[in-house]
C-alpha cells in the first residue's frame, strides 16, 4: 500500500496534530445493495421510458475505440439527436462506454469511475478487446474479457466500429432499457463477491477499499 | 392587514407556466445554439425525459445537510424571485406577491441561488466543486455590479421601489421603455445579463472541459434534478425583472414569451459568436466596460 494511504498523525496548519485515515475518510465503504424498482409497474415504465431515451455517457476513454466517440457530437453524426449526451462527471452519467482494450492499471480506475455512478447503470463494451480480449489477447496488462470485472449490457464488436454502429448499438440499448432488462447495477451488487475477487485477482497493487463511492 | 389567500393558487399556476415555458425555452435556446454549430440538437422535449430519469433515479447519496440544502436554497431563489415580482402588468391573477419595495427583495433574491449553491457545493468536498464556486462567486459579483447600478439609476429615475410602479410608468407606446427613457442604465443592464446566464463568454464557471463541471460535480439524481428545475425557473425569472424594468413589461401572455425570449436569445446570440473568457479576463471586462456604464447613467440623471 501507498504511504500516503497509510494511517498517520497529520499536523494541521494551526499546529493542532490530528489522525487521518484515508481508506476510512475519503471513501464510504458500504457495499452496494439491490436496488428494487418502483412498486407500480407503470411508473416503473415510465422511468425505464426516460432512462432509455436520456442515456448520459460517462466521459472516459480507455482504448482506440475512444476515438470513435467523439464524431458522434460532431454535425455529421451528431448523438444529440437520439438523447445522448455527454457528462463529464460519473455521479451524472448513466451509461460507462469501455471503448477497447483495457490495461489493468486502468481497470482500477473504471471501476472506481462505475462505482461512483448511481443505480441504474449501464455497460457498452466497445470492439472486440472487450469481449474476447481481440488483438490484444496475449497481452500481460490488458485484460480479455470486460464481463468477468464489471456487468456488460450490450457489445458492439469491431475493430474498430464505425460511429454508425456505436448509433445503432444505442438504439439496441434503449431497447434493452425499456424492457426492464437494464439491470446491470444490480446485477453488480447480487454477485458482488465474484466480481471483487475477480477485480482483485489481476490488479495487484490494491489500494482501495472493497467499494468506493 | 388582510392578506388575500386567492393570490397562492394563482402564483402556483404562474409558477407552473413559467416552469414548463423555461424548460421548452432552454431546449430551443440550445436547439438554436447546436443549429449554429450545424447539428440538429436536442429535441425539445429533452430537459421534460432528463428530469422524469433524474427524478427515477434509485440511488443517491448525500455529503451532508448542506449538500441537501445547496439545490434546496437554489431553487427557492429561483421561485422566490418569481414570485415577488409582478409577470403580467396590471393582471389581477399574475401580479403575483409583488409589494411596494419588492425592486431590493429581487436584488437579494438573484444573488440567494448562488450562495446557496456555493454552500452545498462546498461541502461536497470535490476539489472541482470548490474551484467552480470561487470562479463562479467572483463572476456573477462581478456581474451583478453594473445591473445594482443600472437598477439604482431605474428607481431614481421613477423615485420608486416598487417594480409594478416603475413598469406602470412605462405604459404607452413603446418609447416609454426604459431602454429609450435611460439607455445607459439598460445598456449596463444588458452586459451584465450576460454575465448571470451561464453562457459563453462567460461560462467558465461550468467549464466542461478542465474543472468537470464546476459547482455541480458531486450532484445526482434528485438533487440533480431539483437543480435542472431552477434552472428552468430561474433564467426567465430573472429576464421577467429585465423585462419589467427596462423593457415596459408585459400584459399578456404571448406578450411575455416573446419578450422574455427574445431577452434570452441576446445571450445565446452572444454566446455562440464569441469564445470563452478566463475568469479574471470577464471581472476585468465588467469593471472596465460594464461599470462605468452603470455610474455614467446615474450620474446623467
Ligand atoms: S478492438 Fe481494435 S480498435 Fe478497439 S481497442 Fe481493441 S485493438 Fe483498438
Amino acid at each position: 500500500m501507498k504511504p500516503e494511504l497509510m494511517k498517520r498523525m497529520v499536523k494541521g496548519p494551526d499546529g493542532l496534530e490530528f489522525e487521518v485515515e484515508p481508506l476510512r475518510d475519503y471513501y464510504c465503504e458500504a457495499a452496494p445493495t439491490v436496488m428494487p424498482g418502483a412498486y407500480i409497474k407503470i411508473v416503473e415504465d415510465l422511468f425505464n421510458w426516460a432512462r432509455s431515451e436520456s442515456i448520459w455517457i460517462l466521459g472516459f476513454g480507455t482504448g482506440c475505440g475512444a476515438i470513435e466517440m467523439r464524431p458522434l457530437m460532431t454535425p455529421r453524426f451528431d448523438a444529440y439527436r437520439y438523447g445522448v449526451q455527454w457528462r463529464p462527471t460519473p455521479r451524472q452519467a448513466n451509461l460507462f462506454i469501455i471503448s477497447g482494450y483495457l490495461s489493468v492499471k486502468t481497470l482500477k480506475r473504471a471501476i472506481r469511475s462505475y462505482e461512483q455512478m448511481q443505480s441504474p447503470k449501464y455497460v457498452i463494451g466497445l470492439g472486440s478487446c472487450t469481449i474476447n480480449g481481440g488483438m490484444y489477447w496475449d497481452s500481460y496488462n490488458t485484460i480479455k474479457r470486460l464481463d468477468d470485472y464489471l456487468p456488460v449490457d450490450l457489445y458492439i464488436a469491431g475493430c474498430m466500429p464505425r460511429p454508425e454502429a456505436l448509433l445503432a448499438g444505442f438504439e439496441d440499448l434503449k431497447k434493452i432499457i425499456r424492457a426492464g432488462k437494464g439491470e446491470g447495477a444490480n446485477q453488480y451488487a447480487a454477485n458482488f463477491d465474484w466480481y471483487k475477487a475477480n477485480q482483485k485477482k489481476v490488479i495487484h497493487d490494491w489500494d482501495m477499499p472493497d467499494y468506493n463511492w | 392587514m388582510d392578506f388575500d389567500w386567492m393570490k397562492v393558487p394563482y402564483a402556483l399556476l404562474t409558477l407552473f407556466i413559467v416552469f414548463n415555458f423555461g424548460l421548452l425555452q432552454t431546449a430551443l435556446i440550445q436547439k438554436i445554439a447546436a443549429r449554429v454549430g450545424r447539428r440538429h440538437g436536442i429535441p425539445v422535449w429533452q430537459n421534460y425525459i432528463d428530469l422524469i430519469k433524474n427524478y427515477g433515479q434509485r440511488s443517491s447519496i448525500t455529503h451532508g445537510v448542506m449538500f441537501y440544502l445547496g439545490p434546496v436554497f437554489r431553487l427557492s431563489g429561483g421561485v422566490g424571485l418569481l414570485l415577488f415580482v409582478p409577470s403580467l402588468y396590471g393582471s389581477e391573477m399574475f401580479s403575483n406577491f409583488s409589494f411596494a419595495g419588492d425592486l431590493i427583495l429581487a436584488l437579494y433574491f438573484v444573488f440567494f441561488g448562488t450562495l446557496g449553491m456555493a454552500l452545498g457545493a462546498g461541502e461536497s468536498g470535490h476539489p472541482h466543486a470548490a474551484i467552480g464556486v470561487s470562479r463562479g462567486l467572483a463572476q456573477v459579483t462581478a456581474a451583478e455590479l453594473p445591473f445594482a447600478l443600472a437598477v439604482f439609476s431605474v428607481a431614481l429615475q421613477y423615485q420608486t421601489l416598487s417594480v409594478t410602479e416603475i413598469v406602470a410608468a412605462q405604459q404607452g407606446g413603446f418609447l416609454n421603455w426604459t431602454v429609450f427613457t435611460n439607455p445607459l442604465a439598460v445598456t449596463a443592464a444588458m452586459l451584465s445579463f450576460l454575465g448571470s446566464m451561464m453562457r459563453p463568454p462567460f461560462d467558465v464557471v461550468l467549464a466542461p472541459q478542465e474543472i468537470p463541471i464546476g459547482p455541480p460535480t458531486e450532484y445526482h439524481s434528485s438533487y440533480l434534478a431539483l437543480m435542472q428545475t431552477n434552472r428552468a425557473i430561474f433564467p426567465v425569472a430573472k429576464i421577467v425583472i429585465y423585462m419589467n424594468l427596462f423593457f415596459g413589461g408585459a400584459t399578456i401572455w404571448p406578450e411575455f414569451f416573446l419578450k422574455v425570449f427574445c431577452i434570452y436569445l441576446w445571450s445565446a446570440f452572444v454566446g455562440v459568436v464569441f469564445p470563452r473568457f478566463r475568469v479574471e479576463q470577464s471581472i476585468r471586462w465588467f469593471l472596465i466596460w460594464a461599470v462605468p456604464i452603470g455610474v455614467l447613467s446615474i450620474l446623467i440623471l
